[in-house]
């Protein structure tokens, strides 16, 4: 790893080329159902990283192909060295085209099924005699030099203060800049912080056609707000929000979408969608943690930056999560969750530029293996997929 | 922007963009208290017309009514009223253009 350019940093080339930052055996729930034996299973072998959702059935064909290609594109993140898929039997979805998917990607791919493995012992018994030696295979790769440019960093704020877009916002921009100067690809979302802005990051677009699909995300946000009899426009910025020195909603919603930096956004992709090249992506997702993250994940990030204000907690399971924050309040009182303090920039003691730096260091160091506070705490469980259709 | 480390001083204010006619307090702020602030251009000194509280703006040039008000580059809102260097820029003075305040 150096810390001057070129900048360079440890990880785990895969069969495509790809690179992980992590080299973990990821254990996949397809559906609801089966989650308890994924975390049971996850459980009985030190290393891999479980995920679990609420969904793979009792939902509309479209929220089903959506699940579908989510759970295709989480299990091909560069981060997992090998899958194991985790059915009941009897889901909506179909776990053969999950277990192609994602072997697609050059990875070996094992599927068990409770429902033809005699229950949940045999499950575990079939499940962890396969997670053991893939475990086994893949823990023999060793990590190599490689340029910052094969870096795909998510980006996300989350438990918001006003020291969000003041500083840690602003601060993880400048880094994201840093890192798309040297080739590297970042991707954020949270359609749902961008109305109010959303002409100004259509600016942004690459052309014509990538900003109207960001204009019709926002749109059609809107009309399911709306639908369900709330407007996201109304009474927006919040009582809270002005107390707190935010006049606009433009002004509320440039201090999260300022954490992108001011690069080209090259496209605008629906949740689940694995983006394609290199540069700044924009990926259809709501700003709760535990979809917005899987759609990163499953967007090809393998390191996600999150700036917070009072102290959000969560990791994920298998993609490292930094944690940034410049309220010093917060990172006195939360150590376990804070990764980086940039609160000299509210002490007026540090530049934005100086902390972009810090965060763009910090991410170089994280990517070669060194673990987060999530990691280390294991505060990873939360997931789950972003749907819009009714339950059935 | 100053700073600490070339000034000897805190800044206890935040101009986010060259292109902003507003910056942003890093600390509750008096009125009459000098503020210099560096931009592309020339030296710059506004003096606070009444109390900024943290986290809140003031206009660093004159604003007249209908003018964009900006921060982090971009514009933010129009001005309601003419705005002062110097003044507290908030919902009193500043309109969006982009909500519907609590209206449907």
């Amino acid at each position: 790893m150096t810390m001057q350019p070129p900048y360079t940093f440890w990880g785990y080339r895969r069969e495509n080329g790809e690179i992980g930052l992590r080299n973990h055996l990821g254990v996949i729930s397809l559906v609801t159902c089966a989650n308890e034996a994924a975390l049971q299973i996850a459980r009985q072998i030190p290393g891999s990283a479980v995920f679990t959702h609420q969904n793979g059935c009792g939902q509309t064909q479209a929220d089903l192909e959506l699940v579908t290609r989510t759970l295709i594109h989480l299990g091909q993140n560069p981060n997992l060295g090998a899958v194991l898929l985790v059915s009941l039997g009897c889901e909506g979805i179909d776990p053969e085209r999950v277990a192609e998917g994602i072997s697609r990607s050059g990875k070996r791919v094992e599927l068990v099924r409770i429902q033809q493995e005699g229950g949940y012992f045999g499950a575990l018994a079939r499940a962890g005699q396969k997670a053991q030696q893939m475990s086994r295979a893949i823990s023999g790769l060793r990590r190599q030099e490689v340029g910052a440019e094969e870096l795909v960093v998510g980006l996300k704020c989350g438990a918001s203060d006003p020291t969000s877009g003041l500083a840690a916002n602003p601060a993880l921009g400048n880094a994201v800049d840093r890192l798309l100067g040297l080739g590297a690809s970042a991707v954020f979302g949270e359609t749902t912080e961008v109305v109010g802005a959303e002409h100004l990051l259509a600016r942004r677009a690459k052309n014509q056609e990538v900003a109207a699909k960001l204009l019709k995300l926002v749109r059609e946000l809107e009309e399911r707000v709306r639908a369900s009899g709330s407007d996201i426009r109304g009474g927006n910025p919040s009582a809270g929000n002005i107390a707190g020195g935010i006049t606009t909603l433009e002004e509320k919603s440039l201090g999260s979408i300022v954490k992108s930096g001011s690069a080209i956004i090259q496209d605008v992709y629906p949740y689940g969608e694995r983006r394609k090249g290199r540069g700044l992506f924009f990926v259809d997702s709501p700003g709760r943690e535990p979809e917005i993250m899987a759609g990163l994940a499953a967007a090809g990030c393998q390191v996600i930056a999150f700036a917070t204000g009072l102290g959000a907690p969560q990791g994920f399971p298998f993609v490292p999560v930094i944690k940034i924050c410049a309220n010093r309040r917060t990172v006195q009182r939360l150590p376990d969750f804070i990764d980086l303090a940039v609160s000299e920039i509210i002490s007026g003691e540090e530049a934005v530029e100086k902390a972009g730096e810090r965060i763009f260091h910090e991410i170089l160091k994280v990517a070669s293996g060194k673990a987060t506070k999530a990691e280390s705490l294991g505060y990873s469980g939360s997931t789950n997929i972003y749907t819009t259709g009714p339950i059935v | 922007m100053r700073r600490k480390e070339d000034q000897g001083q805190e800044v206890r204010w935040l101009l986010l963009h060259p292109s902003d006619n507003t910056a942003t307090a890093l600390a509750d702020l008096q009125a009459g208290e000098a503020i210099s602030l560096e931009r592309c251009g020339p030296h710059l000194t506004v003096t606070l017309l009444e109390p900024i509280p943290f986290a809140h703006k003031f206009a660093i040039d004159p604003i007249p009514r209908g003018g964009e008000v900006r921060k982090h580059g971009e514009v933010i809102g129009e001005a309601s009223q003419d705005i002062r260097p110097g003044e507290l820029v908030h919902v009193h003075n500043v309109v969006g253009r982009r909500s519907r305040g609590g209206k449907e």
